[in-house]
């Protein structure tokens, strides 16, 4: 298939202007400056069905269309990209930004034009540290082209691009958590309401978006919402999606295929299959750590929100973790519990997150979690029980 | 504080956020990289900079895990040991490296050359087992690859 959101990461210098402009780039956020209104970008992206990446599924087009439609001088609009890739098992947004930036950028521009927003700051946690640097000399590369700052290719809009590091802290990945921390607070979440777009960073109306949301944007503007339709499950699974492979598989990676990717494809053949041929698969996680766990007899499943949620577990930020049969569930419950603990453990707005995957791991695989109890040991023999943290 | 240079940048950096306030993580970056741990002085200066209780900042210097209140080693080493990298051997990895510097977690060698710590996920989990030196991430580690990276640093 036609590779869309990564056509670029495997190209020599795709992170550098030059390149980005000679495959089309910054094509979509001229033609919907001269040519579409903020509302009229809003409506297309709405009608595309793209639906927020980062794991909540919103629709993108909707979140947009909160925001208010004229700009008081007095509260501007900000538009925050969420770079903040934490949930165990996700590592698709930091492709993006370190191999194909300027496709992030121009999202991210093309997002703020239709908030009307005049700053965007990209919250990009800390540990990303040559991520954030790819950033910054892209947004330096822009601003000398005109694609940022005053006035943009000559329209009447202007708007800066900020980067701004975290510095370790899971918990600012929810939304409302990072707008604490940008605003130089501990990252703690705020109740809802008032919702971001009413009343978001700094008091002021604000849209939150997750990286690889935005990195659609230019091709929908570019080929239209009927084309975007036309990729995955229309109509409310579309276009192409970025699948995080890890745990016993051969080729562990990143991998683009249209939302609705059979499970069964992405291991057996993207992934290569299982690690040992002599272990065959016994669960996954598809979407971080933070959703319920797949037993191997209900892997027959398409990768893709309502698929997912039809088998009671979710896509989230499409972080597949695979287990094979000499994992001990138990000791995989107790890492991600351990993880919860450390990350969480003062922040009740996890307490949820630590308990999905926990009752789905007890219920499916009770047996093991008997056997320890009961006979102290390991039905799969990997662990000892003194082992299990 | 740490220089012209220095204050100038952090200039630009509040000047980057409608409040001052908006500036403290960027601000405590560039006070890490400069003097490569964050004391109450530099605490202090940063509270005085952007208009902040010093409690406030050393709150979020305690918050946020990658800033360090104290002087770490020369080379930091930080093992995820997170779900996806656990499957992919990182146990084997930190207790190598236990037993390789003799320290434990949190800990740091006399010398002052390495530190290591166990952290969580570090989002490189198709890259496993890894673990961040310094500013670095170094994947699909072996030990091996691991010893003859050590092997290397001055």
């Amino acid at each position: 298939m036609e590779r869309i959101l990564t056509r670029n990461v495997d190209k020599e210098n795709a992170q550098h202007l030059a390149v980005y402009e000679s495959v089309g780039g910054y094509q979509a956020l001229r033609k919907a400056l001269s040519s579409m209104t903020p509302d009229a970008l809003t409506d297309e992206v709405k009608k595309s069905g793209l639906r927020g990446r980062g794991g909540a599924g919103f629709s993108a087009g909707l979140k947009w269309s909160f925001m208010p439609k004229e700009v008081d001088p007095k509260r501007p609009h900000y538009f925050l990209i969420n770079a903040d890739e934490s949930e165990p098992g996700t590592f698709k947004d930091r492709l993006l930004m370190e191999k194909d930036p300027h496709l992030v950028l121009e999202g991210s521009l093309l997002g703020a034009f239709a908030i009307r927003a005049s700053v965007i700051y990209i919250y990009i946690r800390g540990e990303f540290v040559h991520a954030a640097r790819v950033l910054d000399r892209a947004i330096a590369e822009a601003y000398a082209k005109g694609y940022a700052g005053k006035n943009i290719l000559g329209s009447a809009w202007s708007c800066d691009v900020y980067v701004h590091r975290g510095a370790g802290a899971y918990i600012c990945g929810e939304e409302t958590a990072l707008m604490s921390s940008l605003e130089g607070d501990r990252g703690y979440p705020r109740l809802k309401p008032p919702f971001p777009a009413q009343s978001g960073v700094w008091g002021c109306p604000t849209t939150i978006n997750n990286v690889e949301t935005v990195a659609n944007v230019p091709f929908i503007v570019e080929r239209g919402a009927d084309w975007f339709l036309s990729v995955g499950k229309a109509p409310k699974n579309t276009g192409p999606k970025l699948y995080c492979l890890s745990g016993h598989v051969k080729r562990p990676g990143v991998y683009e295929a249209p939302m609705g990717l059979p499970l069964h494809e992405l291991i057996y053949e993207l992934g290569g299959g299982m690690l040992h041929d002599d272990r065959p698969l016994k669960a996954v996680i598809p979407g971080g750590s933070s959703v319920p766990v797949l037993r191997a007899d209900e892997c027959e499943v398409d990768l893709d929100f309502d698929s997912l949620a039809a088998k009671g577990t979710m896509l989230g930020s499409a972080g597949l973790m695979v287990m094979d049969s000499s994992t001990c569930m138990v000791a995989a419950m107790a890492r991600i519990a351990h993880f919860y603990h450390i990350i969480g453990n003062t922040i009740c707005a996890l307490g949820d997150a630590a308990a999905m995957p926990a009752i789905s791991f007890v219920t499916k695989f009770r047996d093991e979690f008997q056997h320890h109890v009961d006979a102290k040991a390991c039905l799969t023999g990997t662990v000892a029980l003194q082992g299990v943290r | 504080m740490l220089g012209a240079e220095f204050e100038k940048r952090v200039d630009a950096l509040v000047a980057r956020y409608p409040k001052p306030k908006g500036a403290l993580l960027p601000v405590l970056w560039e006070v890490q990289r400069a003097k490569g741990w964050i004391d109450f002085d530099a605490e202090a200066w940063v509270a005085a900079r952007l208009g902040l209780a010093p409690a406030h900042v050393h709150g979020c210097v305690t918050f946020y895990t990658m800033y360090k209140p104290r002087p770490m080693g020369k080379y930091h080493i930080q093992v995820c040991t997170t779900l996806s990298c656990m499957l992919r051997g990182s146990d084997e990895l930190f207790a190598h490296l236990q037993r390789k510097l003799g320290i434990g977690s949190g800990e740091t060698t006399p010398d002052g050359k390495f530190s290591l710590v166990r952290v969580e996920c570090l989002g490189s989990c198709g890259t496993a087992p890894m673990f961040q030196l310094n500013d670095d991430f170094h994947e699909n580690l072996t030990l091996e690859t691991v010893d003859r990276l050590l092997e290397s640093l001055p």
